[in-house]
């Protein structure tokens, strides 16, 4: 049941994968990502995580990728790319070489790592669960004990970025802007 | 499907306790089934309920051709809209917008799988016995329980939003790209004001929510009024119902988000909005009102929960169409004001004081005295930002085209 849930969920992730690469329009794109993300929350169910599920789905698809959607629509760029233009010259070749070490990196840390075949994911989250919500309260317990430093300094981050965003977006009213906006009146 | 797996995957639940045979996995199917069915004909009686509820407002007369008092008027409208021409237009995008409408249904019904809606919560811990296995009268109770309403509700963005977008039509994109807006806006509100429930039931499972509001301890008044205030407010603005529906205002943008969409795929927009309507008030009375629990009137044991249930939900459709029919729309700055300065705050600020005042409780401080320390900590926070803002204010009156260099 469990290897039949994985394989299927990892069949969609990698689909939806391939599909944010290889989409020529952004919201599907997009929307190739929400499958991936839903994939990912299903194979967190799988391993008995599920509260990740549920953030993996609130925050990821519901918030940052609306929000992907939002910027798409609003600023009209919803068209389809031509691709044999280079951005930034020396772009593809660079991120192939940077995808291909993080994949050799990925297969070494699984190899290498002590998590034998024998304690899969269900039991390695649950080992020290006694009732059935701990699932939660585990991970409130890491965040606000041992991480709380890391935790906070993440909020902080965040939130400067918030500030520091508005700061950068906020256009002040120029004196020639305004003087145009009163020839039109 | 092993024993193990079961009962956390589908969420916790007594009948899986033993293991899962052919029984239980068919009493489970009967659930998903009278649920599906249930939520399906409540629907086409809210919809009639509103349409003479809102005549009956306006005095008018309303449906009353079809059925007794017009009740069947709902049915005519859905076969009416079966046997219309589906017209996909040409600059459409044709995937996306066949699958919009479904994006917005299937979250509408999942929702619903949460919420207890019978069985005796003083004593029994909500479990009722059908066919001699006991259960819940809930489709399921996962273990993120309250979760799943906020996940499902920040993918039904998707279906309005795309079914805008998808539409190739400007009306529509206009519409969806304010839906998203106000709806991921209010998200923030509702969660928020939900923080406060989880806090005092200690628990995310809608279950255990219930059954810690036994009888009259309901979060209502655990809470202290306000949360739920802010719940239905942002839940209105969620559902994009009047005075929060200018995502389809009929005057500026046409019909909205669905201004193409024709036959089947308008009516499964319109069943979708109904459905969450109906969804929305069932949480609001399992997360504030205590769901089915209420003083046993009855002598069968189990319809006591049920009707005190039916009764609560009556309440919030109710006030959703008195709301519908009394208040005019908010215009689009008033909205995202009322949001975002308003609600987040009110509701970052009551969970505060509400952590402050079970903080006290639990070290043995003077309760009261902590919840006006607390108090005073955010006046004076809040004061600080407004002369924050107001010295800002006067430096850009001062030199508007100075930077922040």
């Amino acid at each position: 049941m469990e290897t039949a849930v994985f394989i299927v969920c990892a069949a969609i992730v990698l689909a939806g994968a391939l599909g944010v690469v290889l989409a020529r329009n952004p919201v599907h794109a997009a929307l190739s990502l929400v499958g991936t993300l839903f994939g990912m929350a299903v194979l967190f169910l799988n391993l008995e995580a599920h509260f990740l599920a549920a953030v993996q789905i609130i925050v990821y698809a519901g918030a940052i990728v609306v929000l992907f959607l939002f910027v798409i629509m609003l600023l009209g760029v919803d068209r389809l790319e031509d691709l044999s233009v280079e951005p930034i010259t020396g772009q593809r070749v660079l991120a192939a070489i940077v995808g291909l070490g993080t994949f050799v990196l990925a297969v070494i840390f699984i190899l290498s790592s002590s998590i034998g075949p024998s304690d899969s994911g269900p039991q390695i989250l649950t080992r020290d669960i006694t009732d059935q919500y701990s699932n939660l309260r585990q991970i409130a317990d890491v965040l606000f004990t041992d991480y709380v430093y890391a935790f906070e300094a993440t909020a902080a981050l965040l939130t400067i970025s918030v500030v520091g965003a508005v700061v950068m977006s906020r256009r002040m009213a120029r004196s020639d802007e305004t003087q145009d906006t009163k020839v039109d009146d | 499907m092993s024993a193990a797996l079961g009962p956390t995957v589908f969420g916790i639940d007594p009948l899986y306790v033993g293991g899962v045979g052919l029984a239980e996995v068919l009493i489970t199917l009967l659930k998903v089934g009278v649920a599906f069915a249930v939520l399906l004909v409540a629907v086409m009686l809210m919809i009639w309920f509103e349409r003479k509820l809102i005549s009956d407002m306006q005095n008018r007369i309303g449906p009353n051709l079809a059925g007794p008092f017009g009740i069947f008027q709902t049915l005519a409208d859905g076969i009416k809209l079966f046997f219309k021409e589906d017209l996909i237009p040409e600059q459409s995008d044709r995937l996306v917008f066949k699958l919009a409408p479904y994006l917005s249904l299937v979250p509408a019904f999942l929702v619903f799988a949460v919420v207890p809606v019978g069985g005796d919560f003083s004593g029994g811990n909500g479990r009722v016995s059908l066919f001699g296995h006991e259960t819940f009268l809930q489709v399921s109770d996962p273990p993120v329980g309250i979760l799943l309403v906020l996940a499902m509700s920040s993918v039904a963005v998707y279906g309005v939003m795309l079914a805008g977008w998808s539409s190739g039509s400007k009306y529509p994109l206009l519409a969806s790209v304010r839906a998203s807006a106000q709806m991921v806006s209010y998200e923030a509100a509702l969660g928020l004001s939900l923080a406060a429930v989880l806090l005092k039931s200690g628990s995310l499972s809608t279950n255990q929510i219930v059954a810690e509001q036994s009888v009259w301890n309901w979060n209502l008044w655990v809470t202290w009024v306000v949360p739920m205030v802010i719940f239905l407010i942002a839940a209105t603005a969620e559902l994009n119902r009047p005075p929060f529906d200018l995502v389809e205002a009929e005057q500026e943008l046409v019909g909205g988000f669905h201004t193409e969409y024709s036959s089947i795929r308008f009516a499964l927009f319109f069943l979708a909005e109904f459905m969450n309507t109906i969804t929305m008030s069932a949480i609001i009375v399992t997360l504030f009102l205590g769901g089915p629990n209420g003083p046993d009137f009855t002598t069968v044991g189990w319809l006591s929960g049920l009707l005190w249930f039916f009764i609560k939900l009556m309440l919030f459709l109710f006030a959703f169409v008195w709301l519908r029919a009394t208040l005019p729309r908010f215009r689009y700055d008033q909205l995202m004001d009322l949001g975002w300065k308003l609600l987040i705050p009110l509701s970052l600020g009551w969970l505060l004081v509400l952590a402050s005042y079970d903080v006290a409780g639990d070290r043995g401080w003077n309760r009261a005295a902590a919840v006006i320390v607390m108090l005073a900590i955010m006046a004076a926070l809040a004061g600080l930002l407004a002369l924050a803002l107001r010295a800002a204010r006067q430096r850009r009156e001062l030199d508007p085209q100075g930077g922040f260099a």
